[in-house]
Parts: C-alpha cells; structure tokens; sequence
C-alpha cells in the first residue's frame, strides 16, 4: 500500500492479504485439548506439539495504575501481582508479597497483552526477499496439507518490533493465494530458537481460507478459478472429500478393524475442521461474499470461527451477531482494491452495536505494532458518528475478543486472577497517540521494558546491523 | 454584490488558533475573505453579515499538507485503468509531468480531506527519473481549479527500487544519472546542434533532456528518493556536483547523519511510521524523524499512503511519541511543507494573505480522540461528506435504507 517513496512491505499486501531467555522451568499446565482431538484422526501424534517453556521471572507487583482489565472496568490507583506466569490479584488494595519486584506505574496504564488474530510475521519476514517469503504455497488452490508452523522463521526481525507494540500472542497465517491455504501457527510472541518454543500450549490451528479476488487473480491463468462462483466450487469439492475422509477415519478408530485408510495430509485437516478441532480463519472483505461462506459451513457443518479483513462485515453485522462469528477488521484499511472499497471507520463500532465480535487485526508488520492505536481510531470514529463503544469494548476487539477467535479466552485476553500474566504497562492511556509499551510481560517474564536495553530482545538477523 | 462578498466572510471565533508561523493564540479569530485569511488575532473586527463559526473549545490550524502520495492519480492501486501515476517503459521519464492525470472526481479526495488534509503532493511512479509532481488543494471540480503549483519538483530515484535502471548496481544508478545530467547540459549548449546533426544518442530523448534544464539551473528542485545512507550520500554527492536544490525522500537511515544533511541545508521528506528492516535500510526506525529534528534538519512528514493520507496526523502523533516536539511535528505537516514545495508565500501558516487553507478540531489534531468540524479549502467550507460517511449513513442500522 505503500508504493510512493519507500517501497517496503509489499510483498504481504499483495500476495499475503491485502497484506534470549532467563532459563527454562516447569512446563506450562496449558490445556492440551487441540492435541488430544488431533490424535484421533488418526496419525498425527505428538511429534508436532509445543516445546514452549515458561521463562522464570520473579514475582512482579505493579502499582498505582490505570488498570484496564477488559472485563468492564478501569481501577484508578490499581495494582496487580504477577506470580508464576499467572495473574494472582488486581485490584485497590494488593499486597507486595516481599519477594515481588515492584514497578512504579504512576501515570501509566495496565491492560492485558495485545492479541492479534491475523499476522505474517515469520512467514513473510523482514528483509523480504525472495528467500523470507514462505506464506503462500500458491501451486495449486487447495493446500490445506501445509502448515504455517513449518515456515515461520523466528529470527524474522520484525518479531521484536511488534514485541515493542504490546503484543504476546498471534495467529501466523499462510496468505491468501489460495482458496484454502493451510494450518495456522497460534504463537507466543517471545524470542525463540524455533517455532515449537513459541507455539502457545494447547491452542487450536486454525485453517486459513480465502474468499475474493486473491484466489481467482493467483489461479485464473493457471487451471482456475478464475471467478468467485469456482471459488465456491473449490472449497466444496475440498470439504466433500474430506466428509468420506473423516467417515472412514472415525469408524476406524471406533472399530479398528483392518488396516487403517490411507493417509492424506489435506483430508487430515480438513477433516479436523469438520470435528470443529481447528478453526476457520476465514480472510473475506465483502459482506455477500461472507454470506456465501456462511452457506458453506452450514452444508458441511462446521464453524466459521472469524472472518478477516471483513471491511464490508457492518453491512451484515446483525447476520455476524447471530451466526456468532467474529470479524476480524482493520480501523481504516480500504480502497487499495475492489473488494476494499467500502470500508468505513465505524465498522468496528457498527459489529459492537449488533452485538457480534469485533476484532482489530493488523495482516501487517507495521500495523500489529500499533494495534491500540487502530482500536482508538474505530472507537472514537464510532462514537462520533453516534456509536456508543465503551472504553473497555475498545480494549476488547485487541485483547479479549481475539483471544476469542483463536479459542484462547479462557488463559489470555483479560486480567482477571488467574489468567495468564500477558501484561503491557503503557506510558500513557493506551487509546492515546502518544502511549507506548513500556514494559511487556509474556507468561509472567519481562519480554521488553523500553527503559532497559538488557530487555529489548533482538532477533539474530539484526545482530551486526546498525 | 455586497451581499455576494459578504457571503464569502467567514469568521471563525474563540478557538485556540495555532498560526505555526507564530506562538499559538487563545481566544483568537480567523478572518477568512474570499477565499483568503484576512486577519488572525484577539482583536480582528468580525464584519456584520459575515458567517460566524463558533470554535470556542477548539483547535484552530493550518490544513495539513502531505508531501507524498499520489492523490487524484491512483483510485485503485490493484486496478491499473485507475492508476495513471506513471509513464510505463520509461526509465528516464523528466518530461512526464502528472498534473493532467488527476481525477478532480477521485472518491479519495472527500475521504481524506474531511480528516483535515487539504493540500497533497502528487507525485509520479517510476523507475530512475520518475517525473514531475505536483502540489495540488484537495478541492475543485477541474484540475487548474485544484492545481496549487505545478511542477514543484522532478523525482529520481536513487533505493533499491531503481537498480534495474542502473543495470543491477547502484553505481550504475548514479553514473546513469550523471550521464542523463551532462546529456541535457550538452543539450542545453548545443540544441540546435542536436537538432539538426546529432552524432551520438544522448542518454535520453530532447524533452526529457529539455525537462531537466531547470532542475540543473538550481530553479526547480530534485526530489531524491534514497533510503540507504550511503545512497542519501549518493544523493547528497550528486547535489553537490550539480548545485541542484535537493530535496531527500524516504530518507530511512538519515538519522544516522543529520548533521551532514543540516549542513547542506538539504530538507528531507520523511514517513515516521516505517520501521520495517529491509535490504534498502537495515537501520531504518521510528526515532529517524525526531532525530533528524534534533539535528536541525529541515523535515517535512508524509503518509504515503494516498487512500489514507488522513493519516498523517496519525504520523505526526507517533513522531512526537518517538520524540518530537509537538510544535515541530505540527510546523513538519504544515509551514515546512509549504516551505520545502515552494509556497510559503500563499500556503502552510494562519497569516493575512494566505490562502484559507484552515481545519477547525475539536482538540489536539494528533489525537485519535479529536474530531474534525470544519475545513476550509481556499475559504470554501467543506462538507464534512463522502462516499464513506453515506455507507455510513445507509447501513447505521439494519436493515440498510436504499
């Protein structure tokens, strides 16, 4: 979107969408339901599961802030006890156990790590060239069978920067080539050696499906689709195979009688979401298109979990509320093609007022770093136009309610005791311009703190460069 | 007749007005007439009949100016019948200038300028030399109506972006570069000559050769894009050589030497919200901005952006939060734009005489949080409407009205 003087970032928005540790402790006591569900399609075991690690951090107290909770309220004077990579109290009155290191929050605010449903990181990473780009496997309009865990570079240098933007967990997307376009990475955004010490414990994949103009601009001179109605066509034919798939692979497991069918990598997933194990990420900016995609999951009987970049989806934010999907949407992306252009700023504040789930997703390594700052625009652009949005719903679309979208709402997203101690404290009021992280805690550990260069985390690309 | 000139009074009254050419002023009126700012101050006498905008509570400027963008030339980047930004094959394009490629009916302009943007750059695309740009008013149903000065000044290349002009080496660039300059100095001394019995190809055709002269004579100035220090060096090498009047574009890693851009006295387009490493500029930052206002560089900010130029003041917020001053970041959207383009005299400040280019916010125009209630555009009260305020309007509720 950026063509005129610097050409940087391109290569997402348009193939994409558009688009050092502390030593090592106990595992995570994360449920581990996605991976138990993966077993029973049989093949896949635990060979691919998460090597992440809580990072030991000292008890950590944070006092005398604006604590936004995203839960309804905003506790002046507030503080909250951070214990074991879990939250153990926020409120007025906390006491600093003595072995807690205690940060002055005077004047800043306190909310829940930045969560952000649609990123490329590690799979369109920095410097972007040919050798980094690994997000779309666009050799044929079906590739359910690949896994964006299996591109994603960790030492992408953009990672550190979206660090510094307050966020603690992702969803690394394949791109939006192709019609169904492969697994889904849900990450902890933290320094790692390797995709697995990243992957969050337990978390659904998700499966990146595609809509539009992408699929039928990639395919249209190459065997097709070349229209939105083969777009339909080639999302049916998919989940059509994946139904006798899954039939032969559940009356195996029930009975085991003779050899197990034969593997296949695409109906493995596919049929996986027919068991509503992995979530459908489904990138789709019009509002008819979305409508289409609803029809589709209601013939195969799955869940379209979140739509994405859905810039038309307040034209229907009434059929959003009540198909319970959520809509992952930029504050003011529109008009850079066709199907972008009738995003408005209030779509946000239109999908609240509806009642559906409003998310603020970034599909960009410069938006996820201001992610609070997209959410103020969509609120206070709502608001103008006479769209009541609460403070606490505008924190939401960025934490609670795509840690929704990724099935992680119960561990992240809000601070409440208990939950996963993924914290940001701001300068400044977070729907401000002028706030910036200055510290974030991923899982309890001090991931980044602007004041100390000893917790400004670099990837090993950028060693050695000014 | 009277009554048609008191009709075009316009006082704006009680806000805080921030001149930029001068300390901000509380309680102060904007005396807009005929389409100019007829007076600024506490003591400006509001003539009877004249139209009066309460704008007590509120923020009163300049209207921003984006130095970048390609406004009115690219409806839609993906569909190339929408795009008419650049000359395509070729790679030495000075005689292209824009201007007549704009579309006074773009859907982009009321979007943008209803955020409080009324003055863009439009800027040619291209490969090495890219062609003129122009500064045009975001408002005007033809192209001389919106035309604010045309050309303001010649783009070239000198990033990763233009090595394939260079045949895939950025020396290449810079000899190429210099060959094109000697060729239209050459042309200069011997047209005619040239015209008649030409016994070598120059490096590019007369009217781009032609199209050069004035940058060369120091009267119309070359925008350069460079991102790498060294290739800012390039630039600044080339400047040298030639006593070309540079401006530097992109300009990623000047941080690392504001003190050798200050001292050539060289302003610098600059977008605050880039970060992202790549091959071009490894040491690109957010605190690029701040630090080359520290270092005393003459700074203008762009969104680059066009569908959102709107968010300039988002970039303006942003280089603040990364350490700007409030007042440098302001005077980067508005006075030294206009003074970088060319246009002080008439554009860029709240002073008498200049053109009534004027955005009443409900606050801090950085601000997410402030609105916009009024923007002038030469004394024209803009409506704050466009095709995004009617979807707006026709899906607020459900089900829509048509």
């Amino acid at each position: 979107m950026r063509q005129l003087f610097i050409p940087l970032g391109l290569i997402v928005v348009v193939v994409g969408c558009a688009s050092a540790g502390a030593g090592t402790t106990s595992p995570t006591t994360a449920p581990q339901s996605a991976a138990t569900a993966q077993d029973t399609s049989g093949g896949i075991g635990p060979q691919y599961t998460s090597t992440y690690q809580r990072h030991q951090n000292s008890a950590v107290l944070i006092r005398n802030a604006t604590i936004m909770t995203a839960t309804g309220q905003e506790i002046q004077g507030g503080s909250i006890l951070l214990r074991d990579g879990k939250i153990v109290a926020v409120g007025t009155t906390v006491e600093a156990p003595t072995d807690a290191t205690v940060v002055d929050g005077t004047g800043k605010w306190v909310t829940p790590g930045v969560i952000d449903t649609h990123s490329h990181l590690g799979v369109y990473a920095a410097p972007g060239t040919f050798a980094e780009s690994d997000g779309n496997e666009a050799t044929r309009p079906v590739t359910a069978e690949v896994w964006a865990e299996h591109s994603f570079w960790p030492q992408d240098p953009q990672i550190p920067l979206a660090i510094a933007g307050g966020v603690t967990t992702i969803q690394a997307l394949p791109g939006s080539a192709n019609l169904i376009g492969g697994r889904s990475a849900v990450l902890k955004l933290i320094p790692g050696r390797s995709v697995q010490e990243m992957k969050f414990p337990g978390a659904h994949y998700g499966l990146k499906m595609a809509c539009g103009e992408n699929p039928k601009r990639v395919y249209g001179q190459r065997g097709g689709p070349s229209t939105r109605m083969g777009n339909m066509a080639g999302y049916r034919e998919a989940f059509i195979g994946a139904q006798t798939y899954r039939r032969r692979w559940d009356k195996w497991n029930k009975d085991h009688q003779g050899d197990p069918p034969d593997r296949n990598l695409r109906n493995e997933t596919l049929a996986e979401v027919l068991r509503g194990n992995i979530y459908v990420q489904n990138h789709c900016y019009r509002a008819d298109e979305m409508v289409q995609m609803l029809d589709l999951a209601h013939e195969f009987g799955f869940k379209i979990r979140s739509f994405h970049h859905a810039v038309e989806a307040y034209k229907i934010a009434d059929v959003l509320a009540r198909e319970g999907v959520a809509a992952s949407v930029w504050a003011d992306w529109w008009g850079f093609k066709e199907e972008a252009m009738d995003g408005i700023y209030e779509n946000a504040a239109l999908l609240q007022q509806a009642g559906a789930r409003a998310v603020i997703h970034s599909d960009d390594a410069g938006g996820i770093q201001r992610l609070n700052q997209e959410a103020a625009k969509a609120m206070f652009h709502g608001r103008r136009a006479g769209i009541p949005v609460t403070r606490d719903q505008a924190l939401r679309w960025f934490t609670a309610n795509p840690a929704w979208a990724l099935g992680l709402d119960s561990i992240v997203g809000t601070l409440e005791p208990g939950k996963m101690a993924d914290v940001v404290l701001w300068s400044a009021d977070p729907l401000s311009v002028y706030a910036q992280a200055v510290q974030v805690y991923n899982d309890g550990w001090l991931v980044y703190d602007r004041t100390d260069p000893a917790h400004q985390p670099k990837t090993d690309f950028m060693l050695g460069h000014p | 007749m009277i009554a048609f000139l008191l009709a075009q009074t316009i006082a704006i009254t009680g806000g805080t007005v921030y001149p930029v050419s001068g300390p901000k002023i509380e309680n102060a009126t904007v005396l807009i007439r005929d389409g100019r700012i007829a007076a600024v101050g506490t003591n400006v006498a509001v003539p009877a009949g004249a139209t009066r905008i309460d704008a007590a509570g509120k923020w009163v400027t300049p209207g921003l100016i984006d130095g970048a963008g390609q406004m009115g030339l690219r409806e839609i980047s993906a569909v190339q019948n929408t795009n008419e930004s650049q000359l395509r094959g070729h790679e030495i394009a000075a005689a292209f200038n824009v201007l007549e490629g704009i579309n006074p009916a773009s859907t982009l302009i009321p979007v943008n300028r209803i955020e409080g943007v009324t003055t863009t750059l439009a800027v040619p695309n291209g490969s090495l030399i890219w062609g003129q740009a122009a500064l045009i008013d975001l408002d005007g149903a033809t192209i001389e109506a919106m035309r604010v000065r045309s050309p303001v000044a010649m783009v070239a290349d000198l990033s990763e972006g233009s090595k394939d002009a260079g045949g895939g080496s950025r020396a290449g660039v810079a000899q190429r570069l210099r060959r094109v300059f000697d060729d239209a100095l050459e042309y200069a001394r011997r047209g005619p000559n040239y015209q008649r019995a030409q016994n070598e190809e120059l490096a590019a055709s007369s009217a781009d050769l032609q199209a050069l002269l004035p940058v060369l004579r120091g009267q119309l100035p070359l925008i350069a894009v460079a991102n790498r220090r060294s290739d800012i060096e390039t630039a600044l090498r080339i400047g040298r050589e030639y006593k070309l009047r540079l401006i530097l574009a992109g300009a990623a890693e000047a941080w690392m030497i504001p003190g050798q851009i200050a001292a050539a006295g060289v302003p610098v387009l600059v977008e605050p919200l880039q970060n992202l490493p790549s091959y071009d500029a490894l040491g690109i930052r957010y605190e690029n901005a701040p630090l080359l206002a520290k270092g005393g560089v003459k700074l203008a900010l762009m969104e680059t952006a066009t569908e959102n130029t709107r968010n300039l003041r988002q970039q303006a917020g942003n280089a603040v939060a990364n350490g700007m001053t409030w007042d440098q970041a302001l005077r980067a959207v508005t006075l030294t734009p206009a003074e970088i383009f060319g246009v002080a005299d008439r554009y860029g400040s709240l002073e008498a005489g200049k053109v009534a280019n004027v955005v009443v916010w409900t606050g801090d125009p950085f601000e997410f949080s402030t609105g916009v209630e009024h923007v002038f555009i030469r004394g024209r009260d803009i409506p704050l409407r466009s095709r995004q305020t009617e979807l707006l309007e026709r899906y607020k509720t459900l089900p829509p009205k048509y």
